[in-house]
């Protein structure tokens, strides 16, 4: 089973060179201390810059240098800063080529849902719906099943909907899912996990082919 | 040079009153008008209604307004960072309208450039597509979004002069550009207000003819909500 940087880790190996790359908060923020130092790509946040760089060193972070985390951070040589319009502008042109987000459920026909549980947690959904419903290319990042053991990766969505039909592609402590047309497609399994547990953890109904191989981590 | 410097806070602040509509710049706490909302709550206006991306934390930027109630509707994209907010809302006393990020800033722009409506694939098969006209273009399907209608829009840059031209610094730019001139009348706070001629021409990121009022901010706390660091 894998823990969260190593979600991380396995995600980073989908960003290819020449990729700008949206990534949202929790898992998806890690991705980008895991991506091939040897190819080019650069991190959009949708707050207004292009180029991010890590954390500021103590002392010098910048109020007025943030990510959509809110998270005070650095810029690369060749990053820009524009604003909000513009931001989300790039993004439903396509200009971004992948999104890397987080999410309560997702369903076989590339559903999401993950802003809001009715009654007890209304956050918002910020960017995330802007992003799923343009983006070419999305990754989700999520744990498999809930605190209360319950699967994540469903038939249909219960929650409401943040994006329909939008989600490629799935990674959680468990294993790496595609989203086909025909439903959730095993390609990967984490280390050590069995068929059978992954099988077991579903809801939905996933679709195996042949010998499943473990994940490449390192 | 047509003057648009105002000298205090409370002068640029006239004429708002209770019931109007109000945008605020701003992302999290990056780039609020600081000022300005400390006056809003001096001034002690009620019933507001505020369009800004976030709702600030409980005892800075618009959570200062929420604390004493002076807002009656809030629309915004994300909100998780104000549990007072989370508080009105879940009981009924606030109104809340949550809007897609992109769809805020472009009902923004929308109302900046003149624009009535616009069409976006955000939102669609979800609740917020609910009651709003679809239709399909390019084998998608899209929402319609009108432009936003505010009384004021309040904004915060790093340099300006003048004649109003604006500059922003780092991602304190986000919503206060396209919020400069999307209100029928804009303010503007600035941390250096400076004499026409200043500026280079070049790189006015707004132009003063979409702000009637500016004024240079009595203190800036800029105060950081997620502190992230390395070591050295």
């Amino acid at each position: 089973m894998l823990g969260k940087e190593e979600i991380a880790k396995r995600i980073a190996k989908e960003v290819k060179d020449g990729y700008y790359v949206n990534l949202g908060i929790g898992i998806p923020t890690l991705v980008a201390n895991y991506v091939r130092t040897d190819i080019a790509v650069e991190f959009q946040s949708e707050n207004g810059v292009l180029g991010m760089g890590p954390f500021p060193f103590d002392g010098e972070e910048d109020a007025d240098v943030i990510n959509a985390g809110k998270q005070t951070i650095t810029t690369l040589p060749g990053a820009s800063f524009f604003d909000s319009a513009f931001s989300f502008g790039m993004i439903r042109s396509k200009h971004v080529d992948l999104t890397i987000l987080g999410a309560m459920e997702v369903a076989e026909n590339g559903d999401i849902a993950n802003w809001k549980i009715p009654g007890k947690m209304v956050k918002g959904m910020g960017g995330a719906m802007d992003l799923v419903a343009s983006a070419e290319n999305i990754i989700v990042a999520m744990m498999h099943v809930n605190k209360a053991g319950e699967s994540k990766i469903l038939k249909k969505c219960t929650l409401p909907l943040t994006g329909v039909g939008c989600v490629k592609k799935v990674v959680t402590e468990l294993a790496v899912l595609e989203i086909t047309s025909k439903g959730f497609k095993l390609l990967e399994r984490a280390p050590g996990v069995s068929v059978e547990h992954i099988i077991a953890a579903t809801e939905a109904q996933l679709i195996i082919e042949g010998e499943i191989p473990e994940m490449a981590i390192d | 040079m047509i003057n648009k410097k105002v000298n205090s806070v409370t002068e640029a602040l006239q004429g708002i009153e209770d019931g109007q509509t109000i945008m605020l710049g701003g992302f999290g706490l990056c780039g609020i008008p600081e000022n300005s909302i400390a006056e809003l709550v001096k001034k002690d206006v009620r019933n507001l209604t505020c369009i800004s991306n976030n709702a600030g934390v409980d005892d800075f930027g618009l959570g200062l307004l929420l604390q004493k109630r002076q807002i009656k509707k809030m629309i915004s994209s994300y909100v998780g960072e104000n549990a007072e907010f989370e508080r009105q809302m879940l009981s009924g006393e606030l109104e809340v309208e949550l809007t897609p990020q992109g769809t805020l800033a472009e009902k923004c722009r929308a109302a900046q450039a003149g624009i009535p409506a616009f069409f976006t694939p955000a939102g669609y098969g979800t609740e917020v597509a609910e009651g709003k006209e679809s239709r399909e273009f390019n084998g998608k399907m899209h929402i319609m979004e009108e432009a936003y209608k505010a009384d004021f829009a309040i904004v915060k840059a790093w340099k300006g002069d003048e004649a109003g031209n604006l500059i922003f610094k780092g991602t304190a730019r986000n919503f206060n550009a396209p919020m400069a001139g999307a209100g029928r009348i804009t303010i503007a706070e600035v941390e250096e207000l400076l004499p026409v001629g200043s500026l280079d021409p070049n790189e006015i990121h707004i132009p003063g003819i979409l702000v009637q009022r500016i004024f240079k901010g009595e203190k800036f706390e800029k105060r950081i909500e997620q502190r992230t660091v390395r070591k050295k």
